[in-house]
């Protein structure tokens, strides 16, 4: 009796255990809940960091709006801008943003394909071993230093070309050009690194030459990335604030022609936003300003969207 | 043929494009250290700056660079390190995870200009942090993020997936597979990434200009408690970085050398960054070594 | 991993902890006399003024080793609000805070440590060296775009202004365009950049501070006055603006201290001269916030 008592016990024992493992979480599921949840903290502190921004941007880039009463139509077209006169009108600077954001990004595309094409079709080695190192160096080289170049080498030169005080929307188109020509090179070289090597392969395998695989074959493959890569180009020039203030000249009037004197976004709101009044329209129109540059930014987003998505489709295909 | 003659001509266009790329780089760099580096010399490094003319050396500037370099990495590092297993791992294919995505893009496009406002209105106003060491990390640290997180989750996608199912048909948890196996063998491209980013950093000045302030206060190196007012490692004194004073020294500075200044100035900043480059390569690749156990 | 998140969350916390020793530090300052003069001031705002206040800053604190002193800039925008808001002790400015629209200047007191005069400056080519006021007026305002109307080079003129709203152009348009509107040009915020670009841009003329003036540049007389202190301290010379530091209520006892030191002999008589400022002491007039001036 107490044998058979003990052995069942023991069964007891021995399926509850069954139980416990197969109902409960094993080591190894602990872990990945821990891991999980860590790793779901982190993403929630980026989520929480740009609701806040973009909360906090556009609640003060409204009030221009809903406080000061300035209807949204005269301040996207109206061209006059002396905020402390009452008169908001942006077009100049969002003119100016474009100018320069298309002018400096058709610049430095054709280099920075260029560029990524050799160090990664034409030659490896001394791309890896040369030109990374020195992109890599260009990225961490400020932008006021972009700019004193710019304003010591590229205004005078500018004067002495086509005359004028040389400040203006193509010197800062050339600043722009230096400036987003590593990021715009880098994610080139990575989405060409990206097209599978048997494409290439396959094409070389076919006879076809050199010029021919990239041209019809991996650039054509890697389009989607190098558009993303261009965009973000633009992303950076349109954003870009102190090299641009100091070539563009800062004036707020509707530029006429690629030499004169013009200003962006960013360039009005640095050199503004230290001598207005929190809470006032010189202020608040400033930090319009800074909305427009967030939605700007999430119209490159859109976009980038947009070509993945069409990217992905035609790979499919 | 046809085509060959065309291949031998994209490839010269292709190599005069790089030429004169490295032509521009080179000119830029060698206009920087030309200009700046006969003015380099250890007082220049070490000693204090006059607080008026903005003459004088650079030795608490350099530091302050190098600690909120530190400080941002320390708080953007991990976090970024999580996320980008998230995004890599755990984040479906779904609309939350497009709009996850889009949200670090945006971080990332936003102009530096705008995030250091931001950071001046949030932690300088707000909370009454003050102009500081760590109001500048943080808002160092915002447009880190999405620099990081992409490439983070980039180097771990890229490792293969025969890894992942490796460490799962162990019996690994897909956490303890990610730390353990994908991690070490995706660290060299991580590594990277810390470094181009670190380069940002050090260069950047419009976030820093409001949030970590442009006065580099005497600090005392002797005295390293955090918590004193004149120790170096006090986060919450502000903190003139190199890169500010060079925008400082140009636009604001009566030292009659203004421009030799700042050319010595940019000269340091791009050893630094230079030497903080091949540094990180080596630690990269000997943290491969190591961890992978391979030769 | 974890452990970075953790270390994260430590600095967080950390950093409220700290920031709330930092508020206990400055409201125990205000103790008995006997003890040496401790606590937190923070003057942020003009950039013209900020190189003086910190200079002065750095030798009250080489005597008061007990007081931590900040000195920042940010633009007399910047300062005004901040002091309005409470964030700050001091708050810089290069003009009266009735001319900031935004600023309650009846809850802000003012501190007048410096007169600044300015002048306009041209580039060296266009050979001019007078100006009558109405020939300056019709320059920003756009009537006169050649140097050869004004008696120089047959040059264009190419105005430099100064970023709208800050106290430098305040005051160069209170003296001068009294009311008209500046044409739209080109905007510069800061001394360092006018400097730069009018010595190198033909043409150009903009104006600034006296201590900023160099060999490079020409400084301009107006009805052949010429811009020196002298000429300032009595009215002759007529832009110039005062450098203000604004405090909210009772100024804590190491910033009352501070701004004793301002006005002291040791910062007016030396340090307020070589740095290229005009002494308080010396003016023999007195403007006021709506710029109508008295013989002192």
């Amino acid at each position: 009796m107490e044998q058979t008592n003990l052995q069942l016990k023991k069964q007891d024992a021995q399926t509850h255990e069954w139980d416990t493992r197969l109902h409960h979480a094993t080591k190894a599921t602990r872990e990945d809940w821990v891991g999980r949840g860590v790793s779901y903290f982190c993403i929630g502190i980026i989520i929480l960091v740009v609701a806040s921004m973009l909360w906090f941007i556009t609640s003060k880039g409204i009030a221009t709006f809903t406080q000061n009463h300035v209807n949204l139509w005269k301040f996207l077209s109206g061209t006059s801008w002396a905020p402390d006169q009452g008169q908001i009108g942006a077009l100049p600077m969002i003119v100016g943003s474009f100018a320069v954001t298309f002018a400096a990004a058709i610049v430095a595309t054709p280099f920075a394909v260029g560029t990524a094409i050799f160090m990664t079709e034409i030659s490896p080695n001394k791309g890896r071993k040369f030109l990374q190192p020195v992109i890599e160096l260009l990225v961490g080289i400020p932008s006021v230093v972009y700019g004193f170049i710019g304003l010591a080498v590229i205004v005078p030169f500018m004067r002495h070309l086509v005359g004028g005080s040389g400040f203006g929307i193509i010197s800062a188109t050339f600043v722009l050009f230096v400036m987003v020509l590593p990021t715009i090179t880098s994610m080139t070289v990575d989405s060409l690194r990206a097209v599978p090597r048997f494409y290439k392969e396959a094409s070389l395998a076919l006879g076809a030459t050199r010029w021919q695989t990239v041209s019809r074959v991996i650039l054509r493959s890697a389009t989607s990335g190098i558009l993303t890569a261009i965009i973000f180009g633009m992303a950076r020039a349109f954003g870009e604030a102190l090299a641009v203030q100091m070539v563009i000249g800062n004036a707020a009037i509707m530029p006429k022609n690629l030499i004169s004197p013009a200003s962006t976004l960013t360039s009005q709101l640095t050199t503004g936003i230290g001598d207005t009044i929190d809470g006032t329209l010189p202020n608040n129109a400033l930090w319009s300003l800074a909305l427009i540059l967030l939605l700007m930014s999430l119209f490159f987003n859109a976009l980038v969207r947009i070509i993945a998505k069409r990217g992905q489709l035609k790979h499919e295909c | 043929m046809n085509a060959k003659r065309t291949d031998l001509i994209a490839t010269i266009v292709i190599d005069l494009i790089v030429a004169s790329v490295v032509g521009i780089l080179f000119f830029l760099l060698a206009y920087i250290l030309t200009a700046g580096l006969p003015h380099v010399s250890w007082s220049f490094l070490t000693g204090a700056t006059d607080a008026f003319s903005g003459a004088g050396g650079i030795g608490v500037q350099l530091f302050n660079s190098f600690y909120l370099l530190v400080l941002t990495m320390l708080i953007s590092v991990p976090i970024s390190l999580g996320a980008g297993i998230y995004l890599a791992e755990y984040a479906k294919d779904n609309w939350r995870t497009s709009l996850i995505r889009s949200a670090i893009e945006v971080l990332s496009s936003l102009p530096s200009v705008v995030v250091g406002l931001f950071g001046f209105l949030l932690f300088v106003v707000k909370f009454k942090i003050g102009f500081s060491v760590i109001s500048g990390a943080i808002a160092l640290t915002f447009f880190n993020l999405p620099l990081l997180t992409r490439n983070i989750e980039e180097s771990l996608s890229a490792v293969s997936r025969s890894q992942r199912e490796a460490g799962l048909s162990l019996g690994l948890s897909k956490w303890k597979t990610e730390i353990g196996i994908i991690l070490p063998v995706a660290l060299p491209g991580i590594v990277t990434g810390i470094v181009l980013s670190a380069g940002r950093v050090f260069g950047e000045a419009a976030a820093l200009i409001y949030t970590a302030g442009q006065s580099a206060p005497v600090t005392n190196f002797a005295d390293w408690n955090p918590m004193d007012a004149a120790s170096p490692l006090n986060p919450f004194r502000p903190a003139e970085t190199l890169a500010v004073h060079i925008w400082k020294v140009n636009t604001e500075g009566l030292a009659s050398n203004a421009a030799t200044l700042s050319a010595a100035a940019s000269a340091v900043l791009i050893i630094a960054v230079l030497l903080f480059n091949l540094g990180a390569r080596l630690l990269g690749s000997y943290l491969y070594r190591r961890v992978t156990a391979s030769k | 991993m974890n452990k970075g998140s953790k270390l994260a969350m430590g600095i967080a916390a950390l950093s409220i902890l700290l920031v709330g020793c930092g508020k206990a530090t400055s409201s125990t300052s205000r103790k008995g006399s006997s003890e040496p003069l401790s606590g937190k001031v923070t003057a942020v705002g003009s950039t013209a003024l900020q190189p003086l206040a910190a200079k002065a800053g750095a030798n009250f604190t080489s005597k008061n080793s007990k007081v931590n002193l900040t000195v920042q800039g940010g633009g007399s925008g910047t300062g005004l609000s901040q002091v309005q808001a409470g964030a700050v002790s001091i708050g810089d400015s290069d003009i009266f805070a009735e001319e900031k629209a935004g600023i309650k200047a009846d809850k802000l007191t003012d501190h007048k440590v410096a007169v600044v005069g300015m002048a306009p400056v041209v580039n060296k080519d266009t050979g001019v060296k007078n100006l009558k006021m109405a020939q300056l007026k019709k320059i920003f305002t756009g009537k006169i775009t050649n140097w050869k109307e004004v008696g120089g080079k047959d040059q264009k003129i190419v105005i430099i202004n100064r970023a709208q709203g800050s106290g430098t152009r305040a005051t160069f348009e209170n003296a001068v365009l009294k009311g008209a509107t500046a044409v739209k040009s080109q905007e510069q915020d800061s001394n360092g950049a006018v400097q730069k670009i009018v010595s190198s841009t033909p043409g150009a003329i903009s104006y600034l501070a006296f201590s900023y003036f160099t060999n490079k540049l020409q400084a301009v007389s107006i009805d052949n006055v010429t811009p020196t202190d002298n000429n300032v301290q009595t009215n002759k010379w007529k832009i110039w603006s005062y450098e203000h530091m604004y405090t909210k209520g009772t100024p804590d006892k190491a910033t009352a201290a501070f701004l004793k030191y301002m006005d002291s002999k040791d910062v007016q008589n030396s340090l307020v001269k070589d740095m290229g400022y005009i002494s308080i002491h010396d003016m023999k007039v007195t403007k006021d916030a709506k710029g109508v001036v008295t013989q002192n």
